[in-house]
Order: C-alpha cells, then structure tokens, then sequence
C-alpha cells in the first residue's frame, strides 16, 4: 500500500517536474521559444525523467533487497534453539517468525523467543519501508531540482529524452528475452534431471505411459511407466482430425473470403470468423465435452458403432473449429495479397474464375497457406483445454478415433494438478513433456514464419 | 484528293472490329463518351491521348476485361467480325481465346516458362497431347522472338525472366491459344530502349497474322509500329486516321496540341 502511494507520489511529482521543465525553459530564453534547441515540451520531458526516473530505480532496487537484507538480519538474531535445528525445520521456523510478524495466525502456542524475533524482524521490515519512502523522495526531488537547473537554451533536450526512451525500450526487449530464455532453461535443467531418473530411449519409444509412482514401495506399480508413444500418437491423432476439419474449411471459407464475397459480405463475414478465434478455449472444451461428444456417441450408437463418451474425434473437431480461423485468416490474406494483374492475366487468356484461381491464384498462395497450415497444426499441438474437457486421460495406444485418448498437453496438466512433490519422476516427467512440446512447435513455427516471409518477398 | 484516297483504302480494308456509340461508366463516372472506332485487320491501330482519357478503357472494353470490374458498364455496339460482342449469348470465356491482351506490367504466372505458355492452350483444350503442347510452345516463343533464349530453361519459372524477356513471354503466352486480336496496353512501358525495339520488331511482324491495338504514351513509337492512329481526349475520340495522317496533318487542333507536346 506504501509503496503504491510513494509511486503514485512520484508520478505526481514527475508531472510537476514536465510542467516546471516547460515554463523554465520558455524563461530561460525570455519567452522566446524559437531560441530553443529543443521545443519546451522534451524540456519538461528531460526534467520528468530527471525526477521520476532515478527515484523509480532506486524503489525498485529498494523493493528487491531489502526483504533479502532482513531476512539475513532475522537469520543472525534467531532464537538459541535454531542452532541445533535442519534446514527444513529451520526454513518452517523462519516462515513462522514471518507469519507472526505480519500479524498472521500461527499454528500451535507462540513461544516468548519467536515473538521477540518476530518483532524485531517486523521493526526492520518498518524501518526498511520508512526508509525507502524517504530516500524516493528525497532522490525525486533532488533529481527535480538538478534536472531543472541543467535547462538551458542550448540543452539539447529533445536527443537525450530520446536516448533515454531507446535505453527504456531495450530494456523492456531484453525483460522479454531473458524471460523466455529462463522459461526454456528451467525447462531444459528439470526435463534432464527426469532423464536421470528415467532413460532418453525410453521416454521416447516406450509403449506404456502410466506415470502413477505409488506412495509405499510394496503397492503395485510402484514405479510408474514413462513411455511417451501413447502421448505422440494421441496428439497426432487429435492434431490430424482437427487439421481434416480446419484445412478444408479454413480454405474454403478463405478462398470464398477473397475471390468471391462482395466487399458487404466480407465486411460482415471475415470479422465473424475471427470471432470464432476469440472464444476462450474452456468454452470450446465443454462444447465439446458436453454437446459434441455425447452427440458423436449417441450418432455412433445408433449406426451400430461403439463410441466412448470422451473421443478423440469430439476433441479433435472441436479443435478443428477453433483453429478455423488461423487458417482462413491467414489464406486469405496470401491469396489478396496475390497480384490482381496475375488475376488479369489469367481472365484474358479466357479462363473462368475457378480455373483462375485453382491454377493461378492457389499455387502462386501456396507457400504462404502452407505457412498458415503449419502455423495451425503447432496451435493445434499445443492446445490443452479442449482436450483436458473432451478427450479423456486414458493413455491408449490407438489409431480409433472413437476412442478416448490422451495428449502431451493433457498428461503435463494431470501430473501437475493437485499436491505434488516437486522431485518425483511424476512431476519432472512434466518438464520433460513441456520441452518435447516446445521443441515442436518451436520447430513447426520457424519453418511456419520462414515459408511464410519467403513468400512475402515474392511479391513485395 | 486525300480523302479520296482514304476511302479508296478503306474500302479494301475489313473491319474486324467495329465500334459504334461506345460508353463506359465506372458507377458515376463517365469515363468513355460515345466513340465510334473502326479496328481493320491486319493492321496496327495504336491508341494515343493523356493520362486518364480512357484509352484503356476502351481496350479492356475490346475483351469485355471490364466485367471484372465491379461497377463498371459498357453501353452501345461493340462487334467482332459482325458479331455483337455484349450479345448475351456470348461466352466471354471464348471471346478472350479469340481477343488476347498483354498488360502495361509483365505479368507472368509464377509456373515454369512451359506452363506459362501452355496455360491458355490447356484451358481451351487445343494440344492434348504431350508433343501438341511442345509444339505450341515453340512455336510461340519461335514468334515471340524468345525462343533461342529460353530454350534450354522451359522449366525453370517464369518469373526469372528479365522484364524485357518477361513482357515477351507474356506475348507468346497470348499468341499460343492463336487469337485473332491482340490488345496491348503501353507494352513497353516499364521496358529499356533496346527491349522496346525488340518488341516493336515483334509487334511489327506479329501484324501479318493478328490485329494488333496497342495503347501507347510515345508518339514515336506509335508513329513507328502503326498504320493507324486514334487519339483520345477525356473520354472522347477526337480523331482516327493513318497514322502518317495524324503525326503529318492532324484535323482537330486538340490532335495538334497533343503531339506537339503542348499539353497531356
Ligand atoms: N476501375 C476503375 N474504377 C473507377 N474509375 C476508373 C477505373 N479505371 C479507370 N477509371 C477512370 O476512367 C478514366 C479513364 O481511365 P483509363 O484507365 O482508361 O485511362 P488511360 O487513358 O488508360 O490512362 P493512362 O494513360 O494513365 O493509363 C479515368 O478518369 C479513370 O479515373
Ligand atoms: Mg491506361
């Protein structure tokens, strides 16, 4: 709450600073601003920035420390008991002294020792915030003041509120980068302590997927199976049917889309499509749990075939719509940008429009909804709801689309649903399926993007 | 004593295609006013005028291209060899395999040179067979002029080409389903003097077997490929005549004041 006001604080002193920039500047030139180097307003810029931008640092730098600087103070001043304790207990104690100090229930009697450990650790935690409140301040008004003297007719304001703003932003670029090469190294370092646990060959080319280690050594299948087969070909089977569904369609509708509509009709109808795009998945899944697969079961009963209430081809048409519209959104935006004088070359040879644009339009788009396709199959891949809702958890080794089957996605959320320890093979093989999955669709999505900018190139 | 003459030529000439009272609307514009034009076979007719006077309109007009166009009408008479070309039982489809055209932009298909040229024929159903279809081809690069350069790369794609090489692909490509017309409009235009020389060759010789109209912005090069001029002005023909007639002794000093570069 503090330090939402203190930054709210040095928004509002940062909107002064922009505002005394402005005006001093215009004086330092006795009201002239045309003997400015930089217009008035990258003034009041530069002093804002002056004013808001170390301040910022500091209370972050502040927020990020300080915690790790009491706890080290908390460790040294501990009760006499935590000498002889382990770390496991030792870490309990500390979250306790913790939860006391916030003013926490705490379970069990409080002991006179951990109280005064928790005060003292609530005092530093105090004086710590005191502190940083002071210090933003005082840096934010230092900095309004220091940035305010340094106007002058000649400060080139304008070039270094730009470079300010270019350091801004690839900062930010580099937040997101690092952040995905974290995400991937985490992944990558936990997928090879399961692979300790549990050899490459077999995860790969094992048959048998059960990943239930038991709780004591003596049940039955105590140590789990994790051969990931089943999950490949599930997905693929689920993948294949909701690309049989989405391909025809999606092309369909794209080539529908922009050779033939009107521009009233493709006004109204490209955006409904796209809709179809924005529907939360979770929506689809109990479409599909609950409509399409009771249907697919009941029209299966009644032409003689066994259909089990969860199949891989509810999930997998579902699927198919949802991704309808990865397909044809970007079809047809290949197939419009295909030159009209290609069009026009075609007409004047005398061919009809559907000759015109199966054997002119369609290949000369070809590179780019190959692409589209691509891009569709890793969505599809990757999807985990409609699957998690309509395809069941049955790890079957099929090529039945009547029958329920599981995906990589749907096992990483059953082995991490619920309370898990974080070192078992169970939960790494999570990681271990995560990485295969990304390595996938990162593959899927490179070629995608590549086809895709060949065929740009092309035409540009 | 001209005039005589004229008619004297003209009288020995067929008319392959004949316009009369030709409007074309794009929604409210109106963009081609009443033109009554004579196309005589055999022959260059290059059309010439400024920016925007509706030259290719009317060309696009010639193959019905216009249809393609949303919002645009053609109004009056239009007929090839004596047959109404708007006549509703007229399939468009076999009028264009009669009246080719080639665009202001080399427009190859991104296929193989083979498929580029074999693409009219296969849709007609002219050369069914393998060695019929070999044999269009070459010929039709043998006129085009592109034979010999081509030869041993039919299958690589036509856009490979260079624009002067492209423009006459897309020449033999029109001549390979045998029109009788060929429009053009500003072939040359995105093509280097020496490309341009070939291809006004081309057009040169092309003429024994086809009808050529061409849209042209030089006036050189109208006064060098063809036999006769029209020259429009915003929507109007203001003059059609031998082409030595109009560059010579212009009748309408709109003609005059165009091709002495006064103004357009
Ligand atoms: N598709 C179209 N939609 C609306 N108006 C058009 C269209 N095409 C041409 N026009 C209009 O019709 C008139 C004649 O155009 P046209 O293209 O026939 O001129 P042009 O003589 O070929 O000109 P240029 O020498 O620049 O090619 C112009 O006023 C143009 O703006
Ligand atoms: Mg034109």
């Amino acid at each position: 709450m503090a330090v939402f006001v203190l930054i709210v604080v040095l928004l509002a002193l940062s909107v002064v600073g922009y505002y005394m920039g402005r005006s001093r500047s215009v004086a330092v030139v006795d009201g002239q601003p045309s003997r400015l180097h930089s217009l008035p307003s990258y003034h009041g810029l530069y002093v804002a920035l002056w004013c808001g931008l170390p301040a910022f640092v500091i209370v972050v730098a502040w927020l990020i420390f300080e915690p790790v600087i009491a706890q080290s103070m908390l460790m040294n001043n501990l009760p006499p008991k935590a000498e002889t304790m382990g770390d496991d207990q030792l870490s309990l104690l500390v979250t306790d002294i913790k939860n006391l100090a916030q003013g926490n229930i705490v379970s069990g009697e409080v002991d006179p020792a951990l109280q005064a450990a928790a005060d003292s650790y609530a005092g530093v935690r105090d004086i710590g915030r005191i502190a940083m409140i002071v210090v933003g301040l005082a840096i934010a008004i230092l900095g309004l003041v220091f940035g305010r003297k340094l106007i002058h007719g000649d400060l080139r304001a304008r070039n270094q509120v730009e470079r300010v703003l270019n350091i801004v932003m690839i900062i930010a670029s580099t937040i997101a980068i690092l952040t995905t090469i974290g995400i991937v190294l985490s992944l990558l370092f936990e997928a090879l302590r399961f692979f300790a646990r549990v050899p490459l060959t077999e995860f790969l080319f094992g048959l048998e997927w059960s990943p239930q280690t038991a709780l004591r050594a003596e049940q039955v299948g105590s140590t789990g199976a994790f051969g990931a087969i089943p999950l490949f070909a599930g997905t693929l089977l689920i993948t294949v049917i909701a690309m049989a569904v989405a391909a025809p369609i999606g092309l369909f509708s794209a080539i529908y889309m922009s050779e033939y509509a009107g521009p009233k009709v493709r006004s109204f109808a490209k955006p409904m499509l796209e809709i179809l795009a924005g529907v939360p998945t979770v929506v689809y899944g109990f479409f599909a749990a609950l409509t399409v697969a009771p249907f697919f079961r009941n029209a299966g009963e009644s032409i003689g075939l066994s259909v089990s209430s969860e199949s891989a081809l509810a999930a997998g048409a579902v699927m198919g719509i949802m991704i309808i519209p990865f397909v044809s959104s970007l079809s047809d935006d290949v197939m419009n940008a295909v030159p009209q004088t290609l069009r026009d070359g075609a007409y004047a040879l005398g061919a009809t429009k559907s000759e015109t644009i199966k054997q002119v339009i369609f290949p000369a788009a070809l590179p780019g909804i190959v692409g589209g396709l691509l891009l569709a199959i890793s969505r599809a891949i990757g999807e985990t709801m409609i699957v998690v809702m309509a395809a069941g958890l049955a790890a079957n080794l099929t090529a039945n689309p009547l029958q329920a089957v599981t995906t990589v996605t749907v096992q990483i959320v059953t082995l991490l649903v619920g309370d898990q320890e974080f070192d078992s093979a169970k939960t790494l093989a999570a990681f271990a399926l995560g990485l295969v999955l990304f390595i996938v669709t990162l593959s899927l999505n490179v070629v995608a993007l590549n086809v895709v900018r060949k065929y740009r190139e092309k035409y540009d | 004593m001209a005039a005589v003459e004229q008619l004297q030529s003209d009288a020995a000439r067929d008319t392959k295609v004949r316009s009369r009272d030709v409007n074309v609307y794009y929604g409210e514009i109106h963009a081609l006013k009443h033109v009554d034009l004579d196309i005589y076979a055999n022959e260059v007719t290059s059309l010439i005028g400024p920016s925007g006077c509706g030259k290719s309109t009317y060309l696009r007009c010639l193959n019905r291209m216009n249809d393609v166009i949303d919002g645009c009408r053609v109004t009056g008479e239009i007929a090839l060899d004596g047959d109404d070309i708007y006549d509703k039982s007229l399939d468009v489809v076999q009028l264009r395999a009669r009246v080719g055209m080639v665009f202001q932009k080399p427009n190859p298909f991104p296929k193989s040179l083979f498929d580029n040229i074999a693409y009219g024929p296969r849709i007609h159903g002219l050369g069914t067979h393998k060695d019929e279809l070999d044999e269009i081809v070459q010929s039709s690069l043998e006129r085009a002029g592109l034979w010999n350069e081509v030869k041993d790369r039919l299958d690589k794609p036509g856009t490979g080409l260079s624009g002067g090489q492209q423009q006459r692909l897309c020449i033999a490509r029109a001549i390979a389903v045998n029109p009788e017309v060929i429009l053009m409009d500003e072939p040359c235009s995105a093509l280097d003097p020496i490309a341009t020389a070939k291809i006004e060759e081309l057009i040169d010789e092309l003429r024994t077997n086809f009808t050529i109209v061409i849209v042209t912005h030089s006036m050189q090069q109208a006064a060098r490929v063809s036999q006769r001029t029209a020259f429009f002005h915003l929507g109007i023909l203001v003059e059609v005549n031998e082409t030595e007639q109009i560059f010579t002794n212009p009748s309408d000093e709109r003609t005059q004041g165009y091709i002495t570069g006064r103004f357009g």
